[in-house]
């Protein structure tokens, strides 16, 4: 059980810097998930705190320790890798032990530790097989099992669920948040699914190319998005975001249409609408004119995808899922004036109304 | 697999007659000859020869001079799988390690190998000769009375030096594509759960690394005792007295030396049983071991 601090922490190949500067305190127990697109650095930053990739500047702290020249088996810590990497000629139960063998722990310790491991992952009966005998979501768990039996200051996972198929992805989900409330330990995750960092997250690290764009709590980065980035990477459908000329209480839309709206200052900013944010105007009422080119029908729901009125700009409705409209209907949306994003078009960073 | 099918039955053995040919040629009539050979003897003038049974075999079983080759073979071809394979393990985990380089110094490591062994004996008899050895002197002042044309066991040990020497290189190239073959992750998930990079390597490369060794043990096996003729005729020619007489020089020097035709071709049908012998033991027990990933 321990805390753990990023201070500045960066990481350069050959003086091109990938990773700039991330600052966060992850405490004791908390579980911490690195969400962003591929190429972001998510990665590289947790085997950073892993100590498979050497910290180019700033420091990386674990239960108050600086480990930045400490070795990986000198910090104290677990981890779940990708491809799960599994010893292929050792058993399930002498993958599971291995660690505890180096760290010399007495025998019967060693058996009881994963034994218990094995009793909360339902590993039993495949104790003693090999890796190459079992499925994939039994090698996930017995990944867990090993990284769990160290019972170590900090568990890290990268990517642990991305080669599961979609079913058992959304039961292991469950399964580590379970764990996770069972053992309290500092977890810190890496991952490129949102529903993933939103379901699993007591905190959310959104990056993008190296930088943390928003370091919150899931609810907080849905509802406030600190930049543009992260209102069009957080949400499913995305977000719709496009430029409009702001002045007194009024938006000019890029079809031409006028919309009255509490506006945080004048000219052209970025505006940011959830499809689950707009809804159908009633008779005489200013709108978003949207004509629809295909409607998707998810039963409880249905994502209608169109343009602006005499513009190019695409544009997502949820309608309800019983809706008739079709490809060609033209749509008049109201968006909600308590969840308006705005955004600055050349920083990206959130204005606050 | 996909099965070929052809139009007719005569072309597929059409195709491979020139392979059979070979085979059948250069092998299995050979070996033939041997056979039919080791149950003849000859008489002193190649005039007449008789069938004796295995009169041929019990002699040369029976012979000192054949049981000290094969205990001379045993210790040779221990000696030299053992040392060629374990140097070149090392040689490999060490050019991995290398950073800048790499390649450069995997062609140096792989030139041996392109040394025929005859040349290859030679080398090693101008460096060590004790009358114009260039590093013979040097021993010699550190103290060692080296002689390996006096010493036999000073004389094995040259020879184990030169055959090993030139199948380092060999053992290397697969050892280098056996390293490169483990995952680094599983080396990475071995650090995170504590292990010591020697630790991981006893624990977890070695043994993956166990199919490339065994290959490589099958391999050295067979060159120790029959590639080493050309090493042992250049360097020592099987002495002092017969203290390097393997059982592949001992065939030679009865057989086309001496022209103990009978006494040299039971021999080398013993060395074919030995041989096939061995094989097929690594196979059945040393292979159950080997874990293929």
């Amino acid at each position: 059980m321990a805390r753990i601090l990023l201070n500045d922490v960066r990481k350069s190949y050959a003086g091109n810097q990938v990773i700039h500067g991330i600052t966060m305190e992850i405490a004791d127990g908390e579980f911490v998930v690195i969400v962003g697109p591929s190429g972001c650095g998510k990665s590289t930053l947790l085997r950073m705190v892993a100590g498979l990739e050497a910290i180019s500047a700033g420091t990386v702290e674990i239960g108050g320790k600086v480990v930045n020249d400490l070795e990986p088996r000198q910090r104290d810590i677990a981890m779940v890798f990708q491809n799960y990497a599994l010893y292929p000629h050792m058993s399930v139960r002498e993958n599971m032990a291995y660690g505890l063998k180096i760290a010399k722990l007495p025998k019967t310790e060693i058996e009881a530790r994963v034994a218990k491991a094995a009793t909360m992952l339902e590993l039993e009966p495949y104790l003693d097989r090999k890796p190459r005998a079992l499925s994939g979501g039994q090698r996930q768990r017995v990944a867990m099992g090993r990284a769990l039996v160290r019972e170590p200051a900090a568990l890290l996972l990268d990517e642990p669920l991305s080669n599961l198929d979609a079913k058992l992805r959304v039961q292991m989900r469950l399964q580590i948040k379970e764990m996770h409330l069972r053992t309290g330990q500092t977890t810190l995750y890496v991952t490129h699914d949102q529903v993933e960092a939103m379901t699993l997250a007591d905190r959310l690290i959104v990056m993008n190319k190296g930088v943390a764009e928003q370091i919150a709590t899931p609810l907080e980065v849905y509802e406030r998005p600190a930049s543009e980035f992260v209102a069009g990477f957080i949400g499913s459908p995305a977000m719709n975001i496009f430029t409009v000329d702001a002045a007194d209480g009024r938006v000019t839309l890029p079809g031409g249409a006028v919309l009255p709206l509490p506006v945080p200052r004048g000219g052209d900013l970025r505006l940011g609408l959830r499809p689950e944010h707009l809804r159908t105007a009633q008779p005489g009422e200013a709108a978003i004119p949207v004509v629809l080119r295909s409607v998707e029908r998810l039963g409880a729901d249905a994502f209608g995808y169109g343009m602006i009125e005499g513009s190019e700009v695409p544009m997502v409705l949820r309608l309800p899922g019983t809706s008739q409209l079709s490809r060609g209907d033209r749509v008049e949306a109201v968006p909600d004036p308590a969840h308006l994003h705005f955004f600055d078009p050349v920083s990206g960073r959130r204005i606050e109304g | 697999m996909r099965r070929t099918v052809f139009p007719h039955k005569l072309l597929p053995w059409l195709l491979l007659a020139p392979q059979l040919a070979i085979t059948l040629i250069f092998f299995y009539w050979p070996a033939a000859q041997a056979f039919r050979q080791s149950v003849l003897r000859e008489d002193a003038f190649g005039l007449k020869t008789t069938f004796v049974g295995l009169a041929n075999f019990r002699k040369v079983l029976s012979d000192p001079n054949y049981l000290n080759s094969v205990r001379v073979t045993v210790v040779f071809s221990v000696l030299v799988a053992f040392c060629a394979m374990a140097i070149a393990l090392f040689l490999a985990v060490q050019a991995e390690k290398i950073i800048r380089g790499k390649g450069f110094y995997r062609t140096l490591m792989i030139w041996p190998y392109a040394v025929a062994p005859a040349i290859a004996g030679m080398l090693w008899l101008f460096m060590f000769n004790p009358s114009f050895g260039t590093l013979a002197w040097p021993l010699r002042q550190m103290g060692i009375y080296w002689n390996p044309l006096l010493d036999g066991e000073q004389a094995m040990a040259l020879v184990v030096a030169a055959a090993t020497w030139k199948q380092i290189s060999y053992n290397f190239l697969f050892f280098v594509a056996g390293l490169q073959a483990v995952p680094r992750s599983l080396l990475e998930a071995a650090a995170i759960d504590g292990a010591s990079r020697r630790h991981a390597f006893w624990t977890i490369t070695f043994p993956l690394l166990a199919p490339t060794t065994f290959f490589l043990l099958v391999v050295n096996t067979v060159y120790a005792l029959f590639d080493t003729f050309g090493i042992i005729h250049a360097v020592t020619g099987g002495g002092p007295g017969k203290a390097t007489e393997t059982l592949v020089y001992k065939v030679y020097n009865d057989g086309f030396v001496n022209l103990i035709m009978g006494d040299s071709a039971a021999q080398s049908v013993i060395l074919m049983i030995i041989v096939i012998a061995l094989t097929a033991f690594q196979f059945r027990f040393i292979e159950r071991r080997v874990h293929y990933g």
